[in-house]
Protein backbone atom coordinates (compact mmCIF):
# COMPACT_ATOMS: atom_id res chain seq x y z
CA UNK A 1 0.00 0.00 0.00
CA UNK A 2 1.36 3.68 -0.92
CA UNK A 3 0.58 7.15 0.47
CA UNK A 4 -0.43 9.44 -1.84
CA UNK A 5 -1.05 13.09 -0.92
CA UNK A 6 -3.14 15.17 -3.74
CA UNK A 7 -3.39 18.64 -3.93
CA UNK A 8 -6.19 20.66 -2.56
CA UNK A 9 -8.19 20.90 -5.96
CA UNK A 10 -7.61 17.23 -7.35
CA UNK A 11 -8.85 15.78 -3.33
CA UNK A 12 -12.08 17.44 -4.33
CA UNK A 13 -12.11 16.84 -7.64
CA UNK A 14 -12.01 12.94 -6.71
CA UNK A 15 -13.81 13.40 -3.64
CA UNK A 16 -11.48 12.11 -1.44
CA UNK A 17 -9.34 12.95 2.15
CA UNK A 18 -6.46 14.68 2.81
CA UNK A 19 -4.84 11.41 1.85
CA UNK A 20 -5.36 8.70 -0.10
CA UNK A 21 -3.76 5.04 -0.77
CA UNK A 22 -3.28 2.80 -3.48
CA UNK A 23 -1.93 -0.61 -4.14
CA UNK A 24 0.54 -1.64 -6.61
CA UNK A 25 1.07 -4.93 -7.91
CA UNK A 26 4.90 -4.92 -9.34
CA UNK A 27 7.82 -2.23 -8.57
CA UNK A 28 6.81 0.80 -6.74
CA UNK A 29 7.79 3.24 -9.04
CA UNK A 30 5.81 6.54 -9.97
CA UNK A 31 4.63 5.43 -13.30
CA UNK A 32 2.73 2.51 -11.55
CA UNK A 33 1.40 4.91 -8.70
CA UNK A 34 0.10 7.37 -10.89
CA UNK A 35 -1.60 4.33 -13.25
CA UNK A 36 -2.97 3.40 -10.38
CA UNK A 37 -4.72 6.74 -8.86
CA UNK A 38 -6.16 7.04 -12.36
CA UNK A 39 -7.62 4.01 -12.61
CA UNK A 40 -8.94 3.99 -9.16
CA UNK A 41 -9.76 7.88 -9.68
CA UNK A 42 -10.66 8.09 -13.54
CA UNK A 43 -11.54 11.85 -13.02
CA UNK A 44 -7.91 12.71 -12.23
CA UNK A 45 -7.01 11.87 -15.95
CA UNK A 46 -5.20 14.05 -17.22
CA UNK A 47 -4.53 16.46 -14.63
CA UNK A 48 -1.31 14.72 -13.40
CA UNK A 49 -0.01 13.86 -16.68
CA UNK A 50 -0.82 15.51 -19.86
CA UNK A 51 -3.21 12.78 -21.59
CA UNK A 52 -1.09 13.30 -24.78
CA UNK A 53 2.47 13.15 -24.10
CA UNK A 54 2.07 11.07 -20.77
CA UNK A 55 4.14 13.35 -19.14
CA UNK A 56 3.77 15.00 -16.05
CA UNK A 57 2.04 18.59 -16.49
CA UNK A 58 4.49 20.86 -16.01
CA UNK A 59 2.90 22.73 -13.35
CA UNK A 60 2.93 19.52 -10.53
CA UNK A 61 5.46 18.63 -8.91
CA UNK A 62 6.36 15.04 -7.47
CA UNK A 63 8.10 15.14 -3.42
CA UNK A 64 9.05 11.76 -1.98
CA UNK A 65 11.41 11.61 1.35
CA UNK A 66 12.41 15.51 1.30
CA UNK A 67 13.17 14.71 -2.17
CA UNK A 68 12.36 15.85 -5.79
CA UNK A 69 11.17 13.30 -8.10
CA UNK A 70 9.35 15.61 -10.76
CA UNK A 71 11.94 15.17 -13.46
CA UNK A 72 13.35 11.33 -12.56
CA UNK A 73 12.55 8.29 -14.50
CA UNK A 74 8.78 7.30 -14.13
CA UNK A 75 9.84 3.91 -13.76
CA UNK A 76 12.49 4.40 -11.39
CA UNK A 77 12.03 2.69 -8.20
CA UNK A 78 10.68 5.29 -5.56
CA UNK A 79 12.23 4.54 -1.89
CA UNK A 80 11.48 2.09 0.51
CA UNK A 81 9.75 4.37 2.83
CA UNK A 82 7.47 5.14 0.25
CA UNK A 83 6.82 1.59 -1.09
CA UNK A 84 6.23 0.33 2.36
CA UNK A 85 3.75 3.00 3.00
CA UNK A 86 6.02 4.42 5.99
CA UNK A 87 5.98 7.81 3.76
CA UNK A 88 3.35 9.47 1.81
CA UNK A 89 4.15 10.31 -2.31
CA UNK A 90 3.61 14.14 -2.62
CA UNK A 91 1.68 15.55 -5.67
CA UNK A 92 2.14 19.35 -5.30
CA UNK A 93 0.45 22.33 -7.22
CA UNK A 94 4.03 24.30 -8.39
CA UNK A 95 4.73 27.91 -6.62
CA UNK A 96 4.16 29.45 -9.91
CA UNK A 97 0.75 27.78 -10.69
CA UNK A 98 -2.50 28.68 -10.00
CA UNK B 1 -43.73 33.76 -13.96
CA UNK B 2 -40.45 33.30 -16.65
CA UNK B 3 -37.03 33.83 -15.24
CA UNK B 4 -33.48 33.95 -15.78
CA UNK B 5 -30.58 32.51 -15.35
CA UNK B 6 -27.30 33.73 -15.93
CA UNK B 7 -24.35 31.68 -16.24
CA UNK B 8 -21.06 33.20 -15.32
CA UNK B 9 -17.18 32.01 -15.94
CA UNK B 10 -14.61 33.97 -14.34
CA UNK B 11 -10.80 33.36 -13.62
CA UNK B 12 -11.42 32.05 -10.20
CA UNK B 13 -14.79 29.93 -10.36
CA UNK B 14 -18.22 30.08 -11.96
CA UNK B 15 -20.99 31.75 -10.90
CA UNK B 16 -25.48 31.56 -11.67
CA UNK B 17 -26.96 34.25 -11.06
CA UNK B 18 -30.69 34.06 -10.90
CA UNK B 19 -33.99 36.10 -11.04
CA UNK B 20 -37.62 36.47 -12.18
CA UNK B 21 -38.89 37.86 -15.06
CA UNK B 22 -38.19 41.50 -13.84
CA UNK B 23 -34.83 41.40 -13.55
CA UNK B 24 -34.24 43.59 -10.41
CA UNK B 25 -33.43 41.17 -7.32
CA UNK B 26 -31.04 38.29 -8.05
CA UNK B 27 -29.48 35.24 -6.20
CA UNK B 28 -26.20 34.80 -6.79
CA UNK B 29 -24.51 31.47 -6.22
CA UNK B 30 -20.89 30.29 -6.49
CA UNK B 31 -17.83 30.27 -6.84
CA UNK B 32 -18.60 27.00 -8.22
CA UNK B 33 -15.16 25.46 -8.87
CA UNK B 34 -13.50 27.89 -7.07
CA UNK B 35 -9.75 28.31 -7.74
CA UNK B 36 -10.27 27.45 -11.55
CA UNK B 37 -10.95 29.54 -14.96
CA UNK B 38 -14.14 29.00 -15.94
CA UNK B 39 -13.66 29.63 -19.73
CA UNK B 40 -17.59 28.91 -20.66
CA UNK B 41 -20.60 27.41 -19.31
CA UNK B 42 -23.83 27.33 -21.67
CA UNK B 43 -27.31 24.94 -21.34
CA UNK B 44 -28.53 23.37 -23.62
CA UNK B 45 -31.51 24.43 -25.18
CA UNK B 46 -33.52 21.37 -25.55
CA UNK B 47 -32.83 20.54 -21.20
CA UNK B 48 -31.92 23.94 -19.55
CA UNK B 49 -31.00 21.84 -16.73
CA UNK B 50 -28.20 20.89 -18.35
CA UNK B 51 -25.16 22.66 -18.57
CA UNK B 52 -21.86 22.22 -20.09
CA UNK B 53 -18.92 23.96 -18.57
CA UNK B 54 -15.53 24.33 -19.79
CA UNK B 55 -13.47 24.11 -15.98
CA UNK B 56 -9.14 24.79 -16.97
CA UNK B 57 -6.22 25.94 -14.70
CA UNK B 58 -2.35 26.04 -15.23
CA UNK B 59 -1.79 23.07 -12.46
CA UNK B 60 -4.30 20.40 -13.94
CA UNK B 61 -5.36 21.02 -17.48
CA UNK B 62 -8.47 21.01 -18.61
CA UNK B 63 -11.58 19.16 -17.05
CA UNK B 64 -14.97 19.30 -18.12
CA UNK B 65 -17.78 19.45 -16.09
CA UNK B 66 -21.93 18.86 -16.69
CA UNK B 67 -24.92 19.84 -14.43
CA UNK B 68 -27.94 18.22 -15.02
CA UNK B 69 -29.86 20.01 -12.12
CA UNK B 70 -29.77 23.68 -13.72
CA UNK B 71 -26.12 23.71 -11.53
CA UNK B 72 -27.09 22.25 -7.86
CA UNK B 73 -24.47 20.09 -8.62
CA UNK B 74 -22.04 18.61 -11.17
CA UNK B 75 -20.00 15.50 -12.48
CA UNK B 76 -17.07 15.72 -13.49
CA UNK B 77 -16.60 13.93 -17.70
CA UNK B 78 -14.58 13.26 -20.22
CA UNK B 79 -11.55 16.06 -20.42
CA UNK B 80 -9.58 14.00 -23.34
CA UNK B 81 -9.36 16.06 -26.55
CA UNK B 82 -6.94 14.12 -29.01
CA UNK B 83 -6.72 15.47 -32.37
CA UNK B 84 -7.57 13.55 -35.14
CA UNK B 85 -3.97 12.34 -36.42
CA UNK B 86 -1.42 14.28 -36.63
CA UNK B 87 -2.38 18.19 -36.53
CA UNK B 88 0.73 19.16 -37.97
CA UNK B 89 2.05 23.18 -37.71
CA UNK B 90 0.70 26.60 -37.59
CA UNK B 91 2.53 29.94 -37.65
CA UNK B 92 3.39 31.00 -34.46
CA UNK B 93 4.00 34.67 -33.11
CA UNK B 94 7.18 34.90 -34.33
CA UNK B 95 6.23 33.60 -37.97
CA UNK B 96 8.11 30.17 -37.36
CA UNK B 97 5.68 26.66 -37.35
CA UNK B 98 5.16 25.34 -34.08
CA UNK B 99 3.14 21.94 -33.45
CA UNK B 100 -0.10 22.24 -32.82
CA UNK B 101 -1.08 21.00 -29.14
CA UNK B 102 -3.85 21.20 -26.50
CA UNK B 103 -4.35 23.60 -23.92
CA UNK B 104 -7.78 24.28 -22.75
CA UNK B 105 -11.53 24.62 -23.93
CA UNK B 106 -12.47 27.97 -24.73
CA UNK B 107 -16.27 27.42 -25.68
CA UNK B 108 -19.29 24.84 -25.63
CA UNK B 109 -22.06 24.53 -27.70
CA UNK B 110 -24.99 22.83 -27.05
CA UNK B 111 -27.04 20.64 -30.07
CA UNK B 112 -30.28 21.94 -30.91
CA UNK B 113 -31.21 18.64 -31.80
CA UNK B 114 -29.70 16.55 -29.01
CA UNK B 115 -29.21 16.96 -25.65
CA UNK B 116 -26.68 14.42 -25.64
CA UNK B 117 -24.69 16.26 -28.49
CA UNK B 118 -22.39 19.55 -27.94
CA UNK B 119 -19.51 21.15 -29.56
CA UNK B 120 -16.23 22.49 -27.91
CA UNK B 121 -13.82 24.79 -29.43
CA UNK B 122 -10.57 24.24 -28.00
CA UNK B 123 -7.00 25.71 -28.51
CA UNK B 124 -4.65 25.14 -30.32
CA UNK B 125 -8.24 25.66 -32.70
CA UNK B 126 -10.31 22.77 -33.46
CA UNK B 127 -13.87 21.73 -33.03
CA UNK B 128 -14.77 18.50 -31.15
CA UNK B 129 -18.09 17.05 -30.55
CA UNK B 130 -19.46 14.54 -27.96
CA UNK B 131 -22.62 12.52 -28.65
CA UNK B 132 -22.46 11.02 -24.98
CA UNK B 133 -23.21 13.93 -23.13
CA UNK B 134 -19.81 14.87 -22.33
CA UNK B 135 -18.53 10.99 -21.57
CA UNK B 136 -15.88 11.56 -24.58
CA UNK B 137 -15.34 14.02 -27.49
CA UNK B 138 -14.14 13.61 -31.48
CA UNK B 139 -12.02 16.07 -33.45
CA UNK B 140 -14.62 17.40 -35.97
CA UNK B 141 -10.96 17.33 -38.15
CA UNK B 142 -12.84 18.30 -41.80
CA UNK B 143 -12.02 22.09 -40.02
CA UNK B 144 -8.46 21.54 -40.15
CA UNK B 145 -8.11 19.32 -43.05
CA UNK B 146 -10.11 21.46 -45.74
CA UNK B 147 -8.46 24.40 -44.83
CA UNK B 148 -5.19 26.04 -45.22
CA UNK B 149 -3.86 25.89 -41.52
CA UNK B 150 -0.39 26.19 -41.83
CA UNK B 151 -1.43 29.97 -41.82
CA UNK B 152 -3.23 30.08 -38.86
CA UNK B 153 -1.72 32.28 -35.63
CA UNK B 154 -2.50 32.84 -32.48
CA UNK B 155 -3.61 35.82 -30.91
CA UNK B 156 -2.58 37.41 -27.63
CA UNK B 157 -5.30 34.99 -26.02
CA UNK B 158 -4.17 32.04 -27.88
CA UNK B 159 -5.35 30.02 -31.25
CA UNK B 160 -8.64 29.44 -29.76
CA UNK B 161 -11.52 28.35 -31.63
CA UNK B 162 -13.97 30.68 -29.65
CA UNK B 163 -17.37 30.95 -31.26
CA UNK B 164 -19.53 27.96 -32.96
CA UNK B 165 -22.98 29.01 -34.81
CA UNK B 166 -25.32 26.82 -35.73
CA UNK B 167 -27.95 27.87 -38.07
CA UNK B 168 -31.83 27.80 -36.40
CA UNK B 169 -33.11 27.32 -39.46
CA UNK B 170 -31.06 24.67 -41.07
CA UNK B 171 -28.56 22.74 -38.17
CA UNK B 172 -26.42 21.83 -41.10
CA UNK B 173 -24.88 24.87 -41.38
CA UNK B 174 -22.78 25.75 -38.51
CA UNK B 175 -20.08 28.94 -38.48
CA UNK B 176 -17.15 28.92 -36.29
CA UNK B 177 -14.55 31.52 -35.82
CA UNK B 178 -10.77 31.55 -34.73
CA UNK B 179 -8.17 34.20 -33.31
CA UNK B 180 -6.69 34.05 -35.62
CA UNK B 181 -7.73 32.28 -38.77
CA UNK B 182 -11.01 34.08 -39.64
CA UNK B 183 -14.31 32.48 -39.98
CA UNK B 184 -15.56 29.25 -41.72
CA UNK B 185 -18.68 27.63 -42.72
CA UNK B 186 -19.93 23.87 -42.96
CA UNK B 187 -23.07 23.31 -44.83
CA UNK B 188 -23.45 19.44 -43.98
CA UNK B 189 -23.19 19.17 -40.10
CA UNK B 190 -19.38 19.53 -40.29
CA UNK B 191 -17.79 17.51 -42.44
CA UNK B 192 -16.87 19.93 -45.10
CA UNK B 193 -15.78 23.70 -44.03
CA UNK B 194 -14.84 26.61 -46.35
CA UNK B 195 -13.60 30.00 -45.29
CA UNK B 196 -15.56 32.64 -45.61
CA UNK B 197 -13.16 35.82 -45.57
CA UNK B 198 -14.52 38.42 -48.70
CA UNK B 199 -14.30 41.83 -47.31
CA UNK B 200 -12.18 41.64 -44.25
CA UNK B 201 -9.25 43.87 -44.41
CA UNK B 202 -6.51 43.06 -41.69
CA UNK B 203 -4.07 46.03 -42.53
CA UNK B 204 -1.96 45.89 -39.81
CA UNK B 205 -2.13 42.67 -38.90
CA UNK B 206 -0.86 40.58 -42.00
CA UNK B 207 1.32 41.29 -44.77
CA UNK B 208 -1.54 41.59 -47.18
CA UNK B 209 -4.75 43.04 -45.65
CA UNK B 210 -7.21 40.93 -48.23
CA UNK B 211 -5.19 37.67 -46.97
CA UNK B 212 -8.21 34.80 -47.18
CA UNK B 213 -7.12 33.63 -43.88
CA UNK B 214 -5.44 34.72 -40.72
CA UNK B 215 -7.48 37.09 -39.86
CA UNK B 216 -8.15 37.91 -36.06
CA UNK B 217 -12.21 37.00 -35.99
CA UNK B 218 -12.90 38.11 -32.37
CA UNK B 219 -16.54 37.26 -32.00
CA UNK B 220 -19.51 36.63 -34.65
CA UNK B 221 -23.38 36.70 -33.95
CA UNK B 222 -26.78 35.88 -35.47
CA UNK B 223 -30.43 36.08 -35.47
CA UNK B 224 -32.58 33.09 -35.58
CA UNK B 225 -35.16 34.75 -38.04
CA UNK B 226 -32.85 35.96 -39.95
CA UNK B 227 -29.60 33.48 -40.18
CA UNK B 228 -28.00 34.13 -43.48
CA UNK B 229 -27.34 38.01 -41.65
CA UNK B 230 -24.33 38.03 -39.75
CA UNK B 231 -22.70 40.72 -37.78
CA UNK B 232 -18.79 40.51 -36.76
CA UNK B 233 -16.78 42.05 -34.07
CA UNK B 234 -13.43 41.96 -35.58
CA UNK B 235 -9.70 42.74 -34.31
CA UNK B 236 -10.42 45.83 -35.69
CA UNK B 237 -13.66 46.51 -37.90
CA UNK B 238 -17.65 45.92 -37.06
CA UNK B 239 -18.67 44.04 -40.26
CA UNK B 240 -21.65 42.26 -41.55
CA UNK B 241 -22.62 39.90 -44.00
CA UNK B 242 -26.53 39.65 -45.93
CA UNK B 243 -25.15 36.36 -47.61
CA UNK B 244 -24.45 33.67 -45.01
CA UNK B 245 -20.84 35.17 -44.97
CA UNK B 246 -19.82 35.21 -48.69
CA UNK B 247 -19.26 38.90 -48.43
CA UNK B 248 -18.68 41.28 -45.37
CA UNK B 249 -18.70 44.75 -45.20
CA UNK B 250 -17.95 47.04 -42.56
CA UNK B 251 -20.57 48.64 -40.60
CA UNK B 252 -18.75 50.27 -37.71
CA UNK B 253 -20.23 53.55 -38.95
CA UNK B 254 -19.87 56.30 -35.91
CA UNK B 255 -18.40 54.57 -33.58
CA UNK B 256 -15.58 55.87 -31.35
CA UNK B 257 -13.49 52.53 -31.79
CA UNK B 258 -14.16 49.70 -34.37
CA UNK B 259 -12.06 47.79 -31.97
CA UNK B 260 -13.57 45.61 -29.38
CA UNK B 261 -14.66 41.92 -28.43
CA UNK B 262 -18.34 40.98 -27.75
CA UNK B 263 -21.11 41.53 -30.43
CA UNK B 264 -24.28 40.18 -29.65
CA UNK B 265 -27.90 40.59 -30.93
CA UNK B 266 -31.63 41.61 -29.62
CA UNK B 267 -33.79 38.45 -29.32
CA UNK B 268 -36.61 40.01 -31.10
CA UNK B 269 -35.26 43.09 -33.22
CA UNK B 270 -32.29 40.96 -35.92
CA UNK B 271 -31.37 44.13 -37.03
CA UNK B 272 -30.36 45.80 -33.17
CA UNK B 273 -26.48 44.69 -32.52
CA UNK B 274 -24.99 45.80 -29.62
CA UNK B 275 -21.23 46.37 -29.14
CA UNK B 276 -18.46 47.35 -26.57
CA UNK B 277 -15.79 49.30 -28.29
CA UNK B 278 -12.39 49.35 -26.60
CA UNK B 279 -9.98 51.97 -27.70
CA UNK B 280 -7.47 49.53 -29.01
CA UNK B 281 -5.54 46.57 -29.65
CA UNK B 282 -3.31 47.21 -26.59
CA UNK B 283 -4.89 49.57 -24.35
CA UNK B 284 -7.95 47.03 -23.49
CA UNK B 285 -10.27 49.37 -21.91
CA UNK B 286 -13.08 51.94 -23.02
CA UNK B 287 -12.26 55.04 -24.65
CA UNK B 288 -12.20 58.04 -21.95
CA UNK B 289 -12.37 55.86 -19.13
CA UNK B 290 -16.42 55.50 -20.19
CA UNK B 291 -18.02 52.29 -20.22
CA UNK B 292 -20.37 52.33 -23.25
CA UNK B 293 -22.07 49.90 -25.11
CA UNK B 294 -22.87 50.44 -28.54
CA UNK B 295 -26.66 50.00 -30.38
CA UNK B 296 -27.30 50.04 -34.18
CA UNK B 297 -30.94 49.54 -34.19
CA UNK B 298 -30.17 49.33 -38.64
CA UNK B 299 -28.11 46.55 -38.40
CA UNK B 300 -24.29 48.90 -38.24
CA UNK B 301 -23.40 51.92 -39.41
CA UNK B 302 -24.98 54.15 -37.20
CA UNK B 303 -24.36 53.74 -33.85
CA UNK B 304 -25.67 55.24 -30.39
CA UNK B 305 -24.32 55.09 -27.09
CA UNK B 306 -25.99 53.51 -24.08
CA UNK B 307 -24.19 54.90 -21.09
CA UNK B 308 -27.31 55.32 -18.16
CA UNK B 309 -26.24 53.06 -15.43
CA UNK B 310 -22.56 52.17 -16.63
CA UNK B 311 -19.61 54.08 -14.93
CA UNK B 312 -18.72 57.23 -17.06
CA UNK B 313 -15.21 58.14 -15.58
CA UNK B 314 -12.38 56.20 -14.47
CA UNK B 315 -13.07 52.85 -15.91
CA UNK B 316 -10.32 50.75 -17.35
CA UNK B 317 -12.28 47.30 -17.52
CA UNK B 318 -12.48 45.04 -20.74
CA UNK B 319 -15.53 42.92 -22.05
CA UNK B 320 -14.32 39.81 -23.07
CA UNK B 321 -15.59 37.96 -26.36
CA UNK B 322 -17.61 35.48 -25.03
CA UNK B 323 -19.01 38.08 -21.79
CA UNK B 324 -22.25 39.18 -23.49
CA UNK B 325 -25.15 37.74 -23.87
CA UNK B 326 -29.04 38.07 -24.57
CA UNK B 327 -32.35 36.80 -22.62
CA UNK B 328 -35.24 35.82 -24.92
CA UNK B 329 -38.28 37.58 -22.47
CA UNK B 330 -40.66 40.43 -23.96
CA UNK B 331 -38.51 42.91 -22.77
CA UNK B 332 -35.29 41.98 -24.24
CA UNK B 333 -32.30 42.01 -21.34
CA UNK B 334 -28.90 42.54 -22.33
CA UNK B 335 -25.99 41.17 -20.45
CA UNK B 336 -21.82 41.82 -20.39
CA UNK B 337 -19.40 40.94 -17.76
CA UNK B 338 -16.36 42.60 -17.43
CA UNK B 339 -12.68 41.65 -16.14
CA UNK B 340 -13.10 43.91 -13.29
CA UNK B 341 -15.10 41.55 -11.92
CA UNK B 342 -18.91 43.33 -12.66
CA UNK B 343 -21.86 41.99 -14.51
CA UNK B 344 -24.11 44.56 -15.44
CA UNK B 345 -27.64 44.09 -16.54
CA UNK B 346 -30.05 45.96 -18.76
CA UNK B 347 -33.76 44.37 -18.80
CA UNK B 348 -34.90 47.12 -21.66
CA UNK B 349 -32.50 46.13 -24.00
CA UNK B 350 -29.83 48.74 -22.99
CA UNK B 351 -31.63 51.57 -22.40
CA UNK B 352 -31.12 50.91 -18.55
CA UNK B 353 -28.12 49.25 -16.89
CA UNK B 354 -27.64 47.86 -13.38
CA UNK B 355 -25.17 46.40 -11.63
CA UNK B 356 -26.10 42.51 -10.99
CA UNK B 357 -22.63 41.81 -8.98
CA UNK B 358 -19.76 44.04 -8.55
CA UNK B 359 -16.98 42.28 -7.11
CA UNK B 360 -16.85 39.13 -8.82
CA UNK B 361 -13.27 37.74 -9.95
CA UNK B 362 -12.12 38.77 -13.82
CA UNK B 363 -15.27 38.15 -16.04
CA UNK B 364 -14.56 35.16 -19.18
CA UNK B 365 -18.36 34.48 -20.50
CA UNK B 366 -21.77 35.36 -19.58
CA UNK B 367 -24.31 33.07 -20.92
CA UNK B 368 -28.03 33.51 -20.36
CA UNK B 369 -30.99 31.11 -20.20
CA UNK B 370 -34.53 32.74 -19.99
CA UNK B 371 -36.69 29.96 -18.28
CA UNK B 372 -40.34 29.48 -18.29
Amino acid sequence: MIRVVLPYHLRNLAKVGPEIEVEIAGPATQRAVIDAIEARWPMLRGTIRDYATGRRRPFLRFYACEEDWSNADPDELLPAAVAEGREPYLVIGAIAGG
Amino acid sequence: MSAVRVLVGTKKGAFILSADGKRESWKVEGPHFAGFEMYHLKGSPLMPNRIYASQTSSWFGQLMQRSDDGGKSWEAIGNEFAYDGDPGTHLFYDGTSKPWAFKRVWHVEPSLDDADTAYAGVEDAALFITKDAGRTWQEMAGLRRNTSTDKWQPGAGGMGLHTILIDPTRHERMYIAISAAGVFRTDDGGKTWAVKAKGLKSQYELPDPNFEVGHCVHRIAMHGARPDVLYMQKHWDVLRSDDAGENWHEVSGNLPTDFGFPIDVHAHEPATVYVVPIKSDSEHFPPEGKLRVYRSKVGGDEWEALTKGLPQSDCYVNVLRDAMAVDTLDSCGIYFGTTGGQVYCSPDGGDNWKPIVRDLPGVLSVEVQTLP
